[in-house]
């Protein structure tokens, strides 16, 4: 099976699914590249390369660069959406969303609601979140779980590059908005990808460990940091069940309860803040529906209430690492009620 | 210098390149008989228990258990007690740089598997060997050519072989048409030919058993012979709990108590088999052509092509293979043969006789086929 990096995996989502309906378009900010500048056609796509070669194979009918104006397009893709396009527009940087919520919490997430299901608005934004990446405050943040909140969206966070491409796919097919988080850390790791097109459900999580001790519950980048950490301490004989949830929104309760019940142990792992996070968000669910089966509090590990700092040195100690998930599992299986 | 005998990670099939070893069963100072269980190893397809090459004197044991390793990569070392340790040292070494530098040759060496244009349909097959009448693997309902890693390498010795993924499978199209067991095995033939193949022994799981036999039955032209595993088409009986469950289900959780009435020993079915068996049906395709094809040959719950009261009028060599324990197919429909085929049955194996009993269905095939 053939290795593909995390970029090319949704680069290759994209292509074919713009082979398979012609209704899917690309916008976003030099997707294409050199729109209205003396610029060079395809010279990088996008900030991270992602949608190169796409602009040549489809034109720019279809591969459309827009002006630095998120309000304007995103405005303009889901109302494409809304009028029968299937638009994936990409929004450079997560932290810039703060200009189009009206676009995405009033209009996008509400159409189908408010026009009693005959609206479809079939939009992805994808956008890239996370720290590690040297790049500060405004554009580190991870801010799922603002998206999380709002019913009426729908949110991926791919944990790896076959994620990607699978979880891409069903967002592009999907007839409601998408919000495709792509962790900027991860563009170059590679995983077994097959070469054609597929589709991984939403809201089915995904079981990347399998064992008895301790169940953690982890989403995007996290997850792969989780495994580390499972792998580790298989050594030593401790089971660690690692769950990638895979989707924020639909949330596959049932996996998450099923196997918290199990090991009655539960460490959630979440890149975000920890006030109204995906952490706090699981870590009540569990505590709600499986008390009677914990055999220890439930444990997250977050980021700190504070932006990301530029220090480098603060930034590495900012991210819930691989050092820290170990020290939270060993607690919770330390612990004494 | 006395004999040093290396254990090395094998390579079970075209898809691994690395095995989990999971568990040793013997400890350095135990002697060994060949065939004695030395170690579990778990891979992406199955988990098996490896048994020793050779007969000895275990002297290292070099990889701790939990350890993924590489296909080769040295594991253990047999050795008489007249060897010294120094002498073992240095084979050791000397073997381990060795295989850094042939690991990156021998990666570029691997056959690998192609896509064939079969009248517009795109067919993948894996070829191991060359030789004359070659061997034909047909896989059976929702597997792929994959799983006979087990045995396609180990029956290449002078003899081509070739494993294919049926229509609807693995990488082929996901076109099976009628889905019906003659539409398949039309699919067989026309794959044979666009190999340029005239005459093959045939091997068919399953499905794909009933596949070979059709082929054996309507074709006998183009088959040498037929060894069929736990095969459809010689009772009406079908699990229909386990195919409805491997249409229903996109969930790993589910899937495995699925899969693992597949095999005697549970504990065969490893996550990565049954992450592999979501990702082929997460394919484009891959599920509508699996239900166009359990509609065609089990509607009603009944396998719907049945050719038992034909066996007599076959004319090329049949041998049937079959698991007591299958739970999927009945081990009963391989009673009330016509004489004339031979029928092996194995104790404590279920319905994938070929990998949890590699090593006797191999041999049973290089004896059918002389």
């Amino acid at each position: 099976m053939p290795k593909k990096t995390y970029r090319q995996a949704i680069n290759e989502a994209l292509r074919q699914e713009m082979e398979r309906d012609p209704r899917v378009i690309l916008m976003g900010e030099d997707v294409a590249g050199g729109m209205g500048s003396p610029g060079e056609d395809d010279a990088w796509g996008g900030p991270l390369g992602v949608t190169k070669g796409l602009m040549p194979r489809f034109g720019r009918e279809r591969v459309l660069d827009t002006p630095i104006t998120e309000s304007a397009f995103i405005g303009a893709a889901v109302g494409a959406a809304a009028t029968g396009l299937r638009p994936v527009a990409e929004l450079m940087f997560v932290d810039f969303f703060g200009v189009c919520f009206d676009q995405i919490f009033n209009q996008a997430a509400k159409f189908r609601y408010m026009f009693g299901g005959k609206a479809k608005t079939p939009v992805v934004i994808r956008t890239m979140y996370g720290a590690g990446f040297r790049a500060a405050s405004q554009h580190s943040q991870c801010l799922y779980p603002i998206f999380t909140h709002i019913p009426g969206l729908k949110v991926a966070l791919p944990s790896n590059a076959y994620e990607a491409k699978g979880l891409l796919i069903q967002a592009i097919r999907d007839d409601d908005p998408v919000i495709f988080f792509e962790h900027k850390a991860m563009y170059d790791e590679e995983a077994e990808v097959p070469d054609e097109p597929y589709v991984i459900p939403f809201g089915e999580a995904n079981l990347t460990r399998e064992g008895d001790d301790v169940t953690v519950v982890a989403m995007g980048r996290m997850v792969n940091f989780a495994n580390q950490v499972a792998d580790k301490l298989a050594k030593e004989k401790i089971g660690v069940t690692v769950v990638d949830i895979r989707t924020t929104s639909p949330l596959d309760t049932e996996t998450i309860l099923e196997t918290a019940s199990e090991t009655g142990r539960v460490v959630v792992v979440d890149e975000s803040h920890p006030r109204c996070s995906m952490a706090s968000d699981i870590a009540a669910l569990v505590a709600q529906e499986c008390f009677s089966d914990l055999k220890a509090p439930v444990k997250m590990v977050t980021a700190p209430h504070a932006p990301v700092p530029f220090s480098p040195a603060l930034e590495d100690l900012y991210i819930p690492s691989p050092a820290k998930i170990e020290a939270a599992v060993r607690e919770v299986l330390a612990f004494k009620g | 210098m006395a004999e040093i005998t290396p254990i090395v990670m094998p390579k079970w099939g075209l898809a691994m390149q690395e095995g989990l070893l999971a568990a040793w069963h013997v400890a350095a100072g135990e002697r060994v008989e060949k065939g004695r269980e030395l170690c579990d190893i778990e891979t992406s397809k199955i988990a098996n228990v490896f048994e020793s090459p050779a007969a000895g004197l275990v002297r290292r044991i070099l990889v701790e258990p939990g350890t993924t390793v590489p296909v080769g990569k040295l594991l253990a070392v047999l050795a008489e007690p007249q060897v010294d340790e120094a002498a073992i040292d240095a084979f050791v070494a000397e073997f381990e740089a060795r295989f850094a530098a042939d690991a990156a040759a021998a990666a570029q060496a691997a056959p690998q598997p192609r896509v064939l244009d079969v009248g517009g349909r795109r067919i993948r097959v894996l070829e191991i060997g060359e030789g004359e009448l070659p061997l034909v693997f047909v896989h059976g309902f929702g597997g792929d050519l994959e799983n006979w890693m087990f045995n396609q390498a180990e029956l290449a010795a002078g003899r081509r072989t070739v494993a294919l993924d049926l229509p609807g499978h693995g990488g082929s199209s996901k076109d099976p048409g009628a889905g019906t067991v003659s539409a398949l095995a039309e699919a067989v033939a026309a794959t044979l030919d666009a190999l340029g193949i005239a005459k093959a022994h045939l091997v068919g799981h399953s499905l794909g058993g009933a596949v070979a036999l059709a082929l054996a039955l309507d074709r006998p032209e183009r088959v040498a012979s037929a060894t069929l595993v736990a095969p459809a088409g010689l009772g009406a009986e079908i699990a229909m709990d386990y195919i409805e469950g491997f249409l229903a289900t996109s969930r790993a959780r589910k899937l495995r108590p699925i899969l693992e009435m597949l095999v005697h020993d549970p504990k065969l079915v490893t996550a990565e088999m049954v992450e592999n068996v979501l990702r082929a049906k997460r394919m484009d395709g891959a599920q509508e052509a699996l239900e166009t094809i359990a509609r065609a040959c089990f509607a009603d719950g009944r396998q719907s092509w049945r050719a038992r009261e034909r066996l007599a009028d076959l004319s090329v060599p049949v041998q049937v293979i079959w698991g007591e324990e299958d739970r999927i197919l009945p081990v009963t429909h391989a009673e009330g043969l016509p004489a004339a085929i031979p029928v092996l049955r194995l104790a404590a194996t279920g319905h994938l006789a070929h990998m949890e009993k590699a090593a006797e269905v191999n041999a049973a095939i290089a004896r059918f086929l002389g």
